[in-house]
C-alpha cells in the first residue's frame, strides 16, 4: 500500500477514535437537552472529572504499570464502574444544586449557570490537580497488532502484506477505546429504546406535563437523564486518559466543544444523531489535521456548526426539537 | 483648643504610619531604614497560574534572591539607599492557563498609575510584551524582560512583522530592554545544530504564537542555507492535545527531526509524548525544541523523563543555572538552592540578572525619577551578568548572548554546548 494510502488508513482509524470518546460525550448533551431543553455547558467538564477521578483512584491503589492478570480484567472495570459512578453523582448533584431551582425559569437562567458551573469546576481542576498538563500513567499495555506474527499471516492468506505498513498502527490501546465506547452506546440506545424509564426519558422528551399527567415521576426521570449522561462522559474520560495519556483542567471546555457541535450535528435531541455526529466531527478532525492543517480544523469544525444552525437546525437525523426554540 | 490639639495628634500619627517602610521579605526584617526611607516598587508581570506557573514561580524567586543578595552586599541598604519593593503580578489568565493580553495590559497601567512604581519588569511571553511596551514607552517607565526572545520587539528582522519594533514605541524612544538572546539567533543557531548533529531532514511545527511562530520561521529559513530539507511545516492549536494525525503526517515525510517552535504551555510537552506513543522515536525521528520549553517541568508534563531521553534536544540562551561557572553564577544558585530548597528553572538565571540590572540602574540613577532610572538603565555598560559581561545596544538588547544546546539523557538536560548560528562551517557532522 503506498505512504498516502497508509497515511489515509491512519488518519480514519485516529477518526474513529475521536468519534468514539465523543459519541460518550455527547450523548449526554443530547439527553439532557432532549428531556429539558437545556444545554448543559458544564457536560463536557465530568468528561475532565472522569479523566481526573480516575486518576486519583488509580494513583491510591498504585497497580504496577502496565496493568496486567487480574488487575487488567478486574481491577480496571472496578475503577470504571466507580468513575462511572461518581460522574454521574456529581451531574445528579449539580442538577439538583444549580438547574432544579431553575427548571421554571425563563431559559437563559439555567444556561448561565450551566456556564457558570462549567468555569467553577475547571478552577477546581485547576486548584486541584494543578494548572499543568497531567500526565495520565500507562497503564493500559500497549501492542501494535500490525507488528503482530498471527495478524500479518492472516493478512498475508488474504494477499496483503502488512508489514511494509510503517504508517499504520492499531494498537490494543485502540481495540481498548472501541471495545468500551461501541458497546456502552449501543447499550444506551437499547436502554432508551426497550425499558420502561427509557420509554418514560422518551414520553418526557415529548411533553413533560403529559407525562407527568401520565403518571410519570418527572423529577426521577430527569435525575435518572443527568446521571446517565454524566455517567458516560465519566467513562470516556477515563478511557480518554488511558488513551492519550496527557490532560490538563481546561480539556473539558475543548471536548464539550466538539461534543456539543456533534450532538448539533447529528441533530440534537436524537440519540443515534449524537453518535453519528461525533463520528462525522472526529473524521473531520483527524483529515482537516493531516491535510488541512490543524490550525484550519477549528475554522472546519465550528464553520459546520454555523452552516448547520443556519441552513439545518434539526441536523442530520432530525431534532427531537428543533433548535430553533433556544 | 483641645480638639484641634487630638487632632494634630492623631494626623502626626497617620502621617508616620504611612510613612513607616512596610514589611516586605520576612526573611530579612531587621533591615535598617535607608537614607530616604522612600520606597521604589518594581512590578513584575508574567504567569504565575496556568501552564507556565512552575517558570514564573521560579523567576519571581529569584528576582527576590537578587534583591536580597544585593541588600546583604550593602549593608541591608537598597539601591541609592531606597526601599526596593516587588510587586508580583500574574500575566495568565485562569480560565485558558496562558498569558492573557487584557490582563498583560492591565498589568502596565496599574504600574504607570503607581507613582511608585520605577520599572515594568516582563513578561515572560513575547506576545504579551507587544502589549504592555506600548503602555510603559508612552508613560517613560522602563521596562525589562527576563525572557522575551521575539526579535521584533525590538530591531527589524527579515521574518519580523511590518513596522516593527517602532510600533511598540509611540514615543520614538527606546525603553525596552532584555538580557537574553533573541530569537532570530536561537533559530538559525539551532538550524546549524541540527545539521551538525547529523540531521538531513526536518519537520517543522509551531503553536502561532510570537514566540513559537518566530522561531519556527528563523529556523526554517536558516535551514535550507545550511543544508538541511524542510519536508513540512504545521502549525497547531496550542490549547489542543491531540496531535496524532499531524504527526501521522510527520512519519509519512521522512522527516528524521520535528523541530518545535512550543512553550511548555503551548502543546510541546504533547508533542513529545505522542511522538513516543505513535513510534517516532523508534523510526528515529527526534524532536528538537527551542528554551520555552527548558525547563525540568517539561519532563514531569510527559510523565518522566525517561520517554525523552536520548531522542529529544533543547536549547537555552546561556548555560543552566547548575552549569555556571562565574562567581556571580555559583553564587546564585547555592543561594537560591539553599534558600528555597529547589533547583532554579532555567529561566531563572535571567529573572535575576535582569533584577540585577534594574538594581544598578536605580543605585546610578540615585532618584526615585522614572525618566532618570530609564536613562541609567539605556547606558549600562560592561555590566557583569551571571554568565557573561555585556552592555544594552541602541535597541535595548544585551550585547552579549550565546546558545547553548543540551540533549536530554539519564533523565535531564545533558552535554550543554555553545551552538551558534554558522557552527555548520565548521562541525563535524555526526554520523549515525
Amino acid at each position: 500500500m503506498s505512504i498516502d494510502n497508509q497515511v489515509f488508513l491512519q488518519n480514519v482509524i485516529i477518526g474513529l477514535t475521536v468519534g468514539g470518546y465523543l459519541a460518550l460525550i455527547a450523548l449526554g448533551y443530547t439527553m439532557v437537552y432532549g428531556i429539558i431543553e437545556l444545554i448543559n455547558f458544564a457536560h463536557g467538564d465530568l468528561f475532565a472529572f472522569g479523566f481526573f477521578i480516575s486518576l486519583t483512584i488509580f494513583a491510591k491503589i498504585n497497580p504496577d504499570i502496565p496493568l496486567h492478570g487480574a488487575n487488567l480484567y478486574l481491577l480496571l472495570p472496578g475503577v470504571a464502574i466507580l468513575t462511572m459512578l461518581l460522574t454521574g453523582s456529581l451531574n445528579l448533584a449539580i442538577d439538583q444544586i444549580a438547574y432544579r431551582p431553575l427548571r421554571k425559569a425563563p431559559r437563559l437562567a439555567p444556561l448561565l449557570t450551566a456556564v457558570g458551573v462549567s468555569f467553577m469546576l475547571e478552577a477546581i481542576y485547576a486548584i486541584w490537580k494543578g494548572p499543568s498538563q497531567v500526565p495520565y500513567p500507562r497503564y493500559f499495555p500497549k501492542e501494535d497488532y500490525i507488528n503482530n506474527e498471527k495478524v500479518i499471516s492472516f493478512f498475508s492468506k488474504l494477499g496483503l502484506d502488512i508489514t511494509t505498513w510503517r504508517i499504520v498502527s492499531f494498537t490494543t490501546k485502540d481495540l481498548f477505546l472501541f471495545s468500551v465506547t461501541i458497546p456502552l452506546v449501543i447499550a444506551l440506545t437499547l436502554f432508551i429504546d426497550r425499558t420502561r424509564v427509557g420509554k418514560a426519558m422518551r414520553a418526557c422528551a415529548q411533553d413533560r406535563e403529559a407525562a407527568m399527567m401520565m403518571g410519570i415521576n418527572v423529577n426521577r426521570i430527569i435525575a435518572t437523564t443527568f446521571f446517565t449522561g454524566g455517567a458516560l462522559a465519566g467513562v470516556a474520560g477515563m478511557v480518554w486518559g488511558l488513551y492519550i495519556n496527557s490532560g490538563r483542567f481546561t480539556m473539558g471546555f475543548e471536548a464539550g466543544l466538539m461534543a456539543f457541535t456533534s450532538a448539533v450535528l447529528g441533530g440534537i435531541g436524537n440519540i443515534r444523531g449524537a453518535v453519528l455526529g461525533a463520528f462525522i466531527i472526529g473524521m473531520i478532525k483527524a483529515m482537516s489535521d493531516s491535510y488541512i492543517g490543524s490550525e484550519w480544523t477549528r475554522v472546519v469544525i465550528f464553520g459546520i456548526l454555523i452552516l448547520m444552525l443556519v441552513f439545518r437546525p434539526s441536523g442530520i437525523l432530525g431534532s427531537t426539537q428543533s433548535i430553533e426554540k433556544l | 483648643m483641645r480638639t484641634k490639639r487630638y487632632l494634630g495628634l492623631v494626623l502626626l500619627i497617620t502621617l508616620a504610619l504611612i510613612a513607616a517602610p512596610t514589611a516586605k521579605h520576612s526573611n530579612n526584617a531587621v533591615k535598617p531604614v535607608s537614607a530616604e526611607g522612600e520606597t521604589i516598587k518594581v512590578y513584575t508581570s508574567w504567569p504565575l497560574t496556568g501552564g507556565t506557573q512552575a517558570v514564573g514561580d521560579s523567576m519571581l524567586k529569584a528576582a527576590e534572591l537578587a534583591l536580597a543578595q544585593y541588600e546583604e552586599d550593602h549593608d541591608g541598604a537598597g539601591p541609592a539607599g531606597f526601599n526596593v519593593e516587588i510587586v508580583g503580578l500574574d500575566d495568565a489568565s485562569p480560565t485558558t492557563g496562558a498569558w492573557d493580553g487584557t490582563i498583560e495590559a492591565e498589568n502596565a497601567q496599574r504600574c504607570v498609575n503607581d507613582a511608585e512604581c520605577m520599572v515594568y519588569f516582563g513578561t515572560y511571553n513575547s506576545g504579551a510584551a507587544k502589549v504592555s511596551m506600548t503602555i510603559t514607552n508612552e508613560a517613560g517607565i522602563a521596562q525589562i524582560s527576563p525572557a522575551n526572545s521575539y526579535a521584533g520587539l525590538t530591531r527589524a528582522c527579515e521574518t519580523c512583522a511590518e513596522g516593527e519594533p517602532d510600533i511598540y514605541r509611540p514615543s520614538g524612544e527606546v525603553n525596552y530592554f532584555r538580557t537574553n538572546g533573541t530569537d532570530d539567533f536561537q533559530g538559525p543557531a539551532d538550524a546549524a545544530w541540527s545539521y551538525c548533529l547529523g540531521f538531513e531532514k526536518v519537520y517543522i511545527l509551531d503553536d502561532t504564537q510570537a514566540y513559537g511562530k518566530g522561531l519556527a520561521d528563523e529556523f526554517e529559513r536558516h535551514a535550507e542555507e545550511v543544508g538541511l530539507e524542510v519536508v513540512g511545516r504545521a502549525s497547531v492549536e496550542s490549547t489542543d492535545v491531540d496531535f496524532r494525525a499531524l504527526l501521522t503526517d510527520v512519519l509519512a515525510s521522512g522527516a528524521d527531526l520535528v523541530f518545535g517552535g512550543f512553550v511548555l504551555d503551548s502543546g510541546g510537552p504533547q508533542v513529545i509524548q505522542q511522538m513516543n506513543e505513535l513510534g517516532l522515536f523508534e523510526e528515529g525521528i527526534y524532536f528538537m525544541g527551542p528554551d520555552g520549553m527548558a525547563s525540568p517541568a517539561l519532563f514531569d508534563q510527559i510523565g518522566g523523563a525517561e520517554i525523552a531521553n536520548d531522542y529529544v534536544y533543547i536549547s537555552f540562551p546561556g548555560p543552566l543555572p547548575s552549569t555556571l561557572e562565574s562567581e556571580k553564577g555559583v553564587r546564585f544558585y547555592e543561594g537560591y538552592v539553599d534558600t528555597y530548597d529547589e533547583e532554579p528553572d532555567p529561566y531563572a538565571v535571567y529573572a535575576y540578572q535582569s533584577m540585577a540590572v534594574i538594581l544598578d540602574s536605580i543605585e546610578r540613577a540615585g532618584v526615585a525619577d522614572r525618566a532618570a532610572i530609564l536613562e541609567a538603565m539605556r547606558s549600562t555598560t560592561d555590566f557583569e551578568g551571571l554568565s557573561a559581561t555585556f552592555s544594552f545596544d541602541e535597541n535595548g538588547d544585551a550585547t552579549v548572548s550565546g546558545f547553548y544546546g543540551y540533549a536530554v539523557g539519564d533523565d535531564t538536560f545533558i552535554d550543554g554546548t555553545l551552538i551558534t548560528p554558522n557552527m555548520n562551517e565548521t562541525c563535524e557532522v555526526a554520523t549515525d
